[in-house]
C-alpha cells in the first residue's frame, strides 16, 4: 500500500496530468483510495496503469443509499513489482449511471463490469458485450441495490407461489 | 483445419489416409463445411457443476467457447447484508464450497481490519494449519475429478481417501466436515482438542508419500502426457490481462503468490517454495498443484512445530464471546454475551478489500461497514469467476477432448463462480 504521503504525491502527479480528475483521496486502515470524477475514470485508470499498477484485481459496485451520488464502482489495482495496491472509486447517480468501460485496458474488466451492471445497473459505455451475467436475461431490477427487497421471489411449488399475483403469466 | 499440436499421437492420427474412401469423398465433392454450435451442459458431468458451455466447433476443433454462468446464483452477497457479521460467516463459507476456510478467512480478515482487532498468534497459526489442510483438500478434489475426466477412475478413489482423512481432521477440531464456521472475527471459535495435533502429524507424515504415489501413477502416464502436454497453452501476458492468479499463473512461470508477496496471518514465519511451470500448458498446471500439496504439508509441519501457547481468540469482549465459565460468575460477561448473541458487534464505518491466496488464486473480500451490526456490502472477488474467460483462450483451436482437459485443469468451482 502507498502510505498517506505516497497517496498525496500520487494524487498530486495525477492532478498535474489531468487537473480535474481527482476529487478526493482517502487513507483508511493503511489502504489508499483515489476518488475520481466519473467522467475521467478511464484516463485515470490508464494513467495509473502506466505508473505500474498494471493488474486489475477486482471491480465491484457499492450502493451508498441513501447518500448521493448513490452508486459507487471500485477498481482494485495492484502493482506486482512493488506489491502495492490502490483503489479507484467513482460515484455515479442512479438517474444516469454511466462510466466508460475499462475493457480496452484489461480483459479482466469484462465479466466483472457485466456483474456490476447486472447487480447495480451501472452502464459501462464501450463495453463489448454488456449483458446480465448471473441473473437471467429477462430479469427486471438490479438486485444488489439497497432498495431492492430481500426475498419475495416466487418459488414454484412452495408456500409463496400464489402470494405473488400473476407470476405464472 | 489446423493442427493444434504436434504430438506423436496427433501426427499419427493426421497421417491416416482416407484413400479407400475416395468414391464417397468424390460423391461428397461440392459440399461445404460449416461451424457447429454445441451446448455442453448445464448438466454435463465434466463441467463440475452447473456450467453451460456454448462451443463453436469446426469438425472436432473448437473455434470458440462461451461459458454461460449463473445457474447456481444464490445471492449470498445480498443475504450477507441482512445478517450480523458473525452470522454472515456460515453463508460466506458456502460460496466456494471446496475452500470454506479461505472464504471465512477473507471475510474475517476484512472485518478485523475494519475493527482494528489484533488476532492472537495461536489463532493465526491454527488458521494457517486449517487453511493449508483445506488447500490440500481442494487440490485433492481437483485431482480426483480431473483425472476422472481424463478417464482415470482409480485416482478418484485414492484422492477421496485422503480427502476423507482431512475431513475427519476437520470434524475432530471443528465439529463439522465442511462449512465449519471455525474461523471467527478475532480468532477461531475454540481451541483444538487434545490429540488433534498428533493426528495432523500422522497425516503430514503420510501425505508426501501419497503425493508420490499419485505422481507415480500420473506423471509419466502415457494417456496423461498425451492429453495434457502442450494443450491449453496460455501465455503469462494473457493471464495477467485477464486478472488470473494462482496455480494457473504460476504454471506459466510467474511466481506470484500472496502468501510470499504480501504475507498475512503469519505466513512470513514459514519457509516454503512456490512451484512454477515453464510452458503454461495443462501439464504444468497439474504439476504445479501437485507440488503445492507438498509445500502445504511443509507449512503445516512448521506451524505445528511452532504452535504458540496463548489465547485462541481475541480478548476483546466487544467482539468475541466470553468464555463459558465466566457467565456464571460475571455480570459483565453475561451482558457481553447477550449483546453479541442478539445484536452482534458494531463495526465502525469504512471499506476494506482484503485479498488472500486461495487454492484457485487471489480471493479478495470487500466489506463496507456503515456503523451498524450488519455489513452494508460484501463482495467476494472469486478467482473461479474471474478465470472463466480464460477457458476460451485455452480451448480455442484445440480438439474438443482438450477442452475437457483444459476445463479440468482450470478447476473452477461453480459455487464460487455464481455465488
Amino acid at each position: 500500500m502507498p502510505d498517506a504521503t505516497g497517496l498525496e504525491l500520487l494524487a498530486q502527479d495525477l492532478r498535474e496530468a489531468d487537473s480535474d480528475a481527482v476529487l478526493d483521496t482517502l487513507f483508511f486502515r493503511d489502504r489508499a483510495t483515489l476518488i475520481v470524477d466519473p467522467a475521467r475514470v478511464r484516463p485515470t485508470l490508464e494513467w495509473l496503469k502506466g505508473r505500474g499498477y498494471g493488474f486489475l484485481a477486482s471491480v465491484h459496485g457499492v450502493d451508498y443509499y441513501p447518500e448521493e451520488p448513490r452508486l459507487g464502482v471500485l477498481y482494485e489495482l495492484l502493482d506486482m513489482e512493488k506489491v502495492d495496491r490502490i483503489t479507484v472509486k467513482a460515484r455515479v447517480h442512479t438517474e444516469k449511471p454511466e462510466l466508460e468501460s475499462a475493457v480496452p485496458l484489461w480483459g479482466a474488466a469484462n465479466v466483472q463490469e457485466r456483474e456490476v451492471y447486472d447487480m447495480f445497473g451501472v452502464v459501462f459505455t464501450g463495453h463489448p458485450d454488456l449483458r446480465r451475467i448471473l441473473m437471467p436475461d429477462d430479469y427486471e431490477g438490479f438486485p444488489q441495490r439497497r432498495d431492492f427487497p430481500m426475498g419475495g421471489e416466487p418459488v414454484l411449488f412452495t408456500y409463496n407461489e400464489d402470494q405473488v399475483p400473476g407470476w405464472f403469466e | 483445419m489446423s493442427t493444434p499440436n504436434g504430438s506423436a499421437y496427433r501426427q499419427r492420427e493426421e497421417s491416416l489416409t482416407l484413400s479407400h474412401l475416395e468414391p464417397e469423398l468424390a460423391a461428397a465433392e461440392g459440399l461445404s463445411t460449416e461451424l457447429l454450435t454445441l451446448n455442453m451442459g448445464p448438466h454435463h458431468p465434466a463441467t463440475h457443476g452447473v456450467l453451460r458451455l456454448l462451443v463453436t466447433l469446426e469438425g472436432e476443433v473448437v473455434r470458440d467457447v462461451k461459458p454461460i454462468v449463473g445457474y447456481l446464483h444464490t445471492g449470498i452477497e445480498k443475504t450477507c447484508e441482512d445478517k450480523a457479521y458473525w452470522k454472515a460467516i456460515p453463508v460466506i463459507e458456502r460460496m466456494d464450497y471446496l475452500a470454506y476456510f479461505f472464504n471465512a478467512m477473507a471475510f474475517c480478515g476484512a472485518v478485523e481490519e475494519l475493527l482494528a482487532v489484533e488476532v492472537p498468534k495461536r489463532a493465526q497459526y491454527l488458521r494457517v494449519i486449517h487453511l493449508e489442510l483445506n488447500r490440500i483438500m481442494s487440490h485433492l478434489v481437483w485431482l480426483g475429478t480431473s483425472a476422472l475426466d481424463l478417464g482415470a477412475i482409480s485416482m478418484f478413489w485414492y484422492c477421496f481417501r485422503e480427502k476423507e482423512t482431512i475431513l475427519d481432521l476437520f470434524e475432530f477440531s471443528t465439529g463439522q466436515r465442511m462449512h465449519t464456521r471455525y474461523f471467527q472475527v478475532g480468532g477461531v471459535i475454540e481451541d483444538v482438542p487434545r490429540g488433534w495435533v498428533e493426528k495432523v502429524r500422522g497425516f503430514t507424515a503420510d501425505m508426501p508419500n501419497r503425493v508420490n504415489q499419485y505422481a507415480a501413477i500420473l506423471d509419466r502416464n502415457e494417456i496423461v502426457l498425451q492429453r495434457l502436454r502442450n494443450t491449453g497453452v496460455v501465455d503469462e501476458e494473457t493471464l495477467l490481462d485477464l486478472g488470473i492468479t494462482g496455480p494457473l499463473l504460476r504454471a506459466s512461470g510467474n511466481p506470484w503468490d500472496l502468501r510470499k508477496a504480501a504475507p498475512y496471518c503469519s505466513y512470513e514465519d514459514f519457509e516454503f517454495k512456490i512451484p512454477v511451470g515453464t510452458v503454461g500448458d495443462n501439464y504444468d498446471r497439474y504439476r504445479v498443484r501437485m507440488a503445492e500439496m507438498v509445500e502445504s504439508v511443509r507449512i503445516i509441519d512448521q506451524a505445528l512445530d511452532g504452535l504458540p501457547e496463548g489465547p485462541y481468540i481475541t480478548e476483546d469482549r466487544k467482539v468475541a464471546l466470553p468464555p463459558r465459565h465466566e457467565l456464571a460468575t460475571s455480570m459483565e460477561a453475561l451482558i457481553h454475551h447477550f449483546k453479541l448473541v442478539t445484536e452482534g458487534f458494531r463495526v465502525p464505518p469504512g471499506e476494506v478489500y482484503y485479498p488472500i491466496e486461495g487454492p484457485r488464486g487471489e480471493l479478495g473480500c470487500f466489506v463496507r461497514a456503515d456503523g451498524s451490526a450488519k455489513p452494508a456490502r460484501v463482495h467476494m472477488r472469486e478467482p473461479s469467476f474471474i478465470m472463466m474467460p480464460a477457458l476460451a483462450e485455452m480451448a480455442r483451436d484445440g480438439y474438443i477432448a482438450d477442452l475437457i482437459a483444459s476445463l479440468g485443469m482450470l478447476d473452477p468451482i461453480i459455487g464460487g463462480v455464481d455465488r
